[in-house]
């Protein structure tokens, strides 16, 4: 929840810890079989692509008209009979229906799933009138219960177990035979409801969408008891924000086709209902349960409450627009390596969970209330295929971190690291952040000072007091940096050119190849030049991933415009750029998109190539793959774990394409991601996360059936990670395709 | 509609749990008999020559019925090949609870109203609510829940879901 101040990395450490013990593994089982799902109906259906962009198209075209279709909507739902208010925060909307129900002497109200509800903090506003709340959806049902919080935006109980629900049951209900089977709670769950929603006198709903054109809910279920909950009293109330407004009932189709299977991987939920409200459907009163007939339609009462709460403010904001966009379908929470492991109880604000949380809690309630769940997107960009609407929710945490690193105050330890770390970075920013944001130059420091910076980064003492200071865990290994710099082998070198070359390339020396994984540039070159290509490593910079990472984006900006600046002209004189990091090329294709003019982004992301995706596309032209190396006797089983954007650019099959046609045998890897992500796991109180995240994969390549073979990633984090998971080490592919026989590796 | 569109809403309803009968005007009596289990509600159906008044189905029931009925059959239509759905128009008559409260819905449906896909029924129900319709729900299989470790089916709404298909409406 959300406090004055953020926590601790020590008050983080603990939560996790805590949470991983706890809610972990019943969150991991429920989320784990959702997200398979979302994979298979999204491969199975032949139009996701089409589906995800017309809701895209819609809904910017919907948030751009918004002030409009509040107007027509509005208009219609007077004109069906009902009322419409337009409320301007949540104390407004809890005020609101507030005096509705006293109005209406209401002693009782039935409530189906509403997360707006949620946050305006409804059901205690009404509680202090006296007034009775329960919540029919079985999982908000438990959650009442138990007093306890939602931890998934669709599925809120999801931390909880059948055999804590119960417990729970048992306890609360003094139950004669124990509660056991899904069966048995569902049927005592229910008849409880069932008189609960008998003797009610409001029925109080959310909504999924609205549309202007009719002046139409649509109220996506599957229990039931959103349909029980709007048509058996005569009162619904719905309370619902601004931006679920749709231009027409037609609209609403590629949304319906996606939201079942974004969210657990359902075709479509059992009941989709669409209400045009007042119904005229009679209320039942079953107060007088022998009279013939139903009660008079006519006597139905209806009420909109549509909440602003900082969405119109949201909409105005070029970076937390497209929150707005956002379905509450929870994909994004379940293709999330970090939430899987935690749920929304630790990846999560005061109402909502998951990556998306971020823009939703900071457009609410400013920043701050992300601040405690922000770090934990890694920004692996799994959830952007995920969503139904294509956010690109790694940005939304991006520029929310960025906020708040600018909104703090002046810290204690700007003198240990500002010397080291030349940026743009307001006084202030945490210690580990600015380190880990300015990598490259603390990389060239450390190549020049290798070995006294190698030996220091092994000194206990030093170690102490970067964990101290900078948060970083004692229990990595860190880089260690090479004396000579990629750049200056490649430079000091016998020239290698082929003769009559098939193509010029640069390739891009990242950080980590240029001062730490010298040997994967080196192979990389020499399996280029093996191909025909007319290779050159300049002098470019960092990419600007790391600042990046840590919401430093004017730092990034400086950096993309320094590689923008290096890269377009051997681009313009007919040079590819090929990429050896795939975060990098990940930073290149999209984000350098809103860091540097258009134009000069798309030059470069479009030239751009991954070395495998590279090495690939020349084998398909002709290139002669005898150049490269095949596996020695015995050493052809490999398995492989590519990187998280790399899949995401949909790039692994390319290095799996190469490996097998050098005669390699590989399995890859069926994990979201190795849990290191970048510097993440290296920050002390994500550490034992980025393990539990990690732990996926160690099973997987320690069965029996892999336990012998040669372990490759393309990341280096990934890399990193594995050589912390596993006893073998892990290599990068470049090194089974290099062309010289003993290379190191 | 199209053998295709039938064939698929059928195999479609059944994966998800439905149950579908096909029959015919003349022998829907026999079918309905047969599946009928009491006490029952019902409302009026909207096909020639289909009629509940010879059943022991009660049209303008009480609360009390309602809470006793065992089943409930309402007239539905559109439905949705792609899904397996069908469309329960509401009614001044009390369709919604009829298809709601009892533990099975036996929903009788004219095999020329099942569309194809979503967006085509989709745009139907538009230009009928846009007529004065009130609500519809898509009702795919019955009602369900996983919220208790395991799927359940038969949670707020009907346990089953039996489709009567008229093959010559």
């Amino acid at each position: 929840m959300s406090e004055d101040r953020p926590r601790s990395r020590a008050e983080t450490k603990a939560q996790l810890r805590d949470l991983l013990d706890t809610e972990g593994p019943a969150v991991e089982a429920n989320v784990s079989t959702f997200n398979a799902g979302r994979y298979r109906r999204y491969a199975e259906m032949e139009s996701t692509e089409a589906y995800r962009e017309a809701a895209r198209r819609i809904k910017e075209e919907a948030i751009e008209r918004l002030p409009e279709l509040v107007e027509e909507l509005t208009k219609q739902v007077e004109a069906n009979g009902g009322t419409v208010y337009l409320a301007d925060d949540a104390a407004d909307a809890r005020e609101y229906v507030r005096d509705v129900a006293t109005d209406r002497e209401a002693e009782s109200v039935v409530k189906s799933k509403t997360m707006t509800s949620e946050e305006v903090h409804l059901n205690a506003a009404l509680e202090a009138e006296g007034i009775e709340v329960t919540e029919t959806d079985l999982a908000e049902f438990v959650l009442q219960l138990a007093e306890e919080e939602p931890s998934h935006i669709v599925a809120p109980a999801i931390h909880k177990s059948r055999a804590e629900i119960a417990d729970l049951f048992s306890r609360v209900f003094d139950v004669e035979d124990p509660l056991e089977t899904p069966e048995e709670l569902t049927q005592f769950a229910r008849e409880r409801l069932l008189e609960r929603v008998k003797d009610a006198d409001i029925g109080l709903t959310g909504a999924n969408f609205l549309t202007a054109d009719t002046g139409t809910l649509a109220l996506i279920t599957n229990e039931g008891n959103a349909r029980k909950c709007a048509v058996t009293p005569d009162t619904h109330i719905a309370i619902s924000g601004v931006e679920k407004i749709l231009p027409s009932v037609r609209d609403l189709s590629p949304f319906l086709n996606l939201i079942g299977p974004a969210g657990a991987g359902q075709d479509i939920t059992a009941y989709v209902s669409l209400f045009k409200p007042p119904v005229a459907t009679p209320a039942i009163d079953f107060d007088a349960p022998d009279t013939p007939g139903f009660g008079d339609a006519d006597d139905r009462e209806f009420h909109l409450v549509l909440l602003d709460n900082g969405r119109l403010s949201m909409r105005e904001d070029d970076d937390l627009r497209e929150t707005l966009y956002c379905v509450r379908c929870g994909a994004c929470a379940n293709s999330c390596a970090n939430f899987q492991q935690v749920g929304g109880h630790a990846f999560g604000g005061e109402t909502y969970s998951g990556g998306i949380a971020t823009g939703w809690e900071a457009g609410i309630r400013g920043p701050g209330a992300a601040a405690d769940f922000n770090d934990l997107c890694t920004g692996c960009s799994r959830c952007v295929d995920a969503c139904p609407v294509k956010i690109d929710i790694p940005w939304i945490n991006t520029v929310v971190r960025d906020r708040l690193n600018r909104g703090d105050e002046p810290g204690r330890f700007d003198s240990l690291v500002d010397g080291l770390t030349p940026d743009e970075e307001p006084g202030g920013l945490d210690p580990g952040k600015r380190l880990f944001g300015n990598f490259g130059t603390l990389a060239k420091w450390g190549s020049r000072t290798a070995p006294v910076a190698n030996a220091l980064a092994d000194s206990s003492v030093a170690r102490a007091a970067l964990e101290r200071v900078a948060g970083i865990d004692r229990r990595r290994d860190l880089p260690t940096f090479d004396p000579e710099p990629l750049t200056e082998w490649f430079a000091t070198r016998p020239d290698a050119t082929p003769e009559d070359p098939v193509r010029e390339a640069v390739l891009y020396p990242d950080v980590y190849t240029t001062y730490v994984a010298t040997d994967r540039g080196k192979a990389a070159v020499r399996t280029l030049e093996a191909l025909g290509v007319d290779v050159t490593v300049p002098e470019v910079g960092a990419s600007g991933r790391a600042p990046l990472s840590q919401g430093m984006i004017a730092t990034a900006t400086d950096r993309a415009t320094a590689v923008a600046d290096a890269l377009c002209p051997e681009i313009r004189a007919g040079r590819d750029v090929v990429v050896v990091e795939p975060s990098d090329l990940a930073l290149f294709r999209r984000e350098y998109g809103k860091l540097l003019e258009s134009g000069r982004a798309e030059t470069v992301a479009d030239n751009s190539y991954e070395l495998f995706e590279y090495v690939f596309g020349l084998l398909e032209n002709g290139a002669d793959p005898d150049a490269l190396r095949s596996p020695a006797d015995g050493d052809a089983e490999i398995a492989y774990h590519s990187h998280c954007q790399q899949r995401t650019l949909g790039l692994e099959d390319h290095t799996v394409a190469v490996l097998e046609a050098r005669g390699y045998d590989v399995e890859t890897s069926d994990v979201e991601c190795c849990g290191m992500a970048g510097s993440f796991g290296y920050k002390s109180e994500y550490f034992e996360l980025s393990m539990a995240v990690g732990e996926g994969l160690t099973s997987q390549f320690t069965d029996p059936k892999n336990a012998d073979r040669r372990v490759v990633a393309s990341g280096i984090s990934c890399v990193e990670q594995l050589d912390s998971l596993l006893e073998r080490r892990a290599t990068h592919p470049v090194h089974l395709v290099d062309p010289l026989q003993g290379a190191v590796e | 509609m199209s053998s295709d569109s039938i064939a698929t809403f059928q195999r479609r309803a059944v994966d998800r749990r439905a149950t579908i009968e096909r029959t015919t005007v003349s022998e829907f009596d026999g079918a309905l008999a047969d599946c009928l289990k009491e006490p029952a509600v019902g409302v009026p159906l909207a096909f020639d020559d289909v009629s509940l008044a010879d059943h022991p189905v009660e049209l303008d029931p009480s609360p009390a019925d309602l809470d006793a009925a065992a089943t409930g059959v309402t007239p539905v239509g559109p439905a949705v090949a792609e899904y397996g759905s069908v469309v329960i128009p509401s009614d001044e008559r009390g369709a919604e609870a009829v298809s709601l409260y009892p533990e099975t819905h036996v929903a009788v449906l004219a095999a020329s109203d099942v569309y194809p896909t979503l967006s085509t029924a989709l745009a139907e129900v538009s230009e009928e609510l846009a007529e004065g319709l009130t609500s519809v729900v898509f009702a795919t299989g019955p009602s369900a829940t996983a919220d208790m470790g395991a799927p359940v089916y038969g949670v707020h709404g009907p346990a089953k879901l039996h489709v009567l298909l008229l093959e010559d409406r």
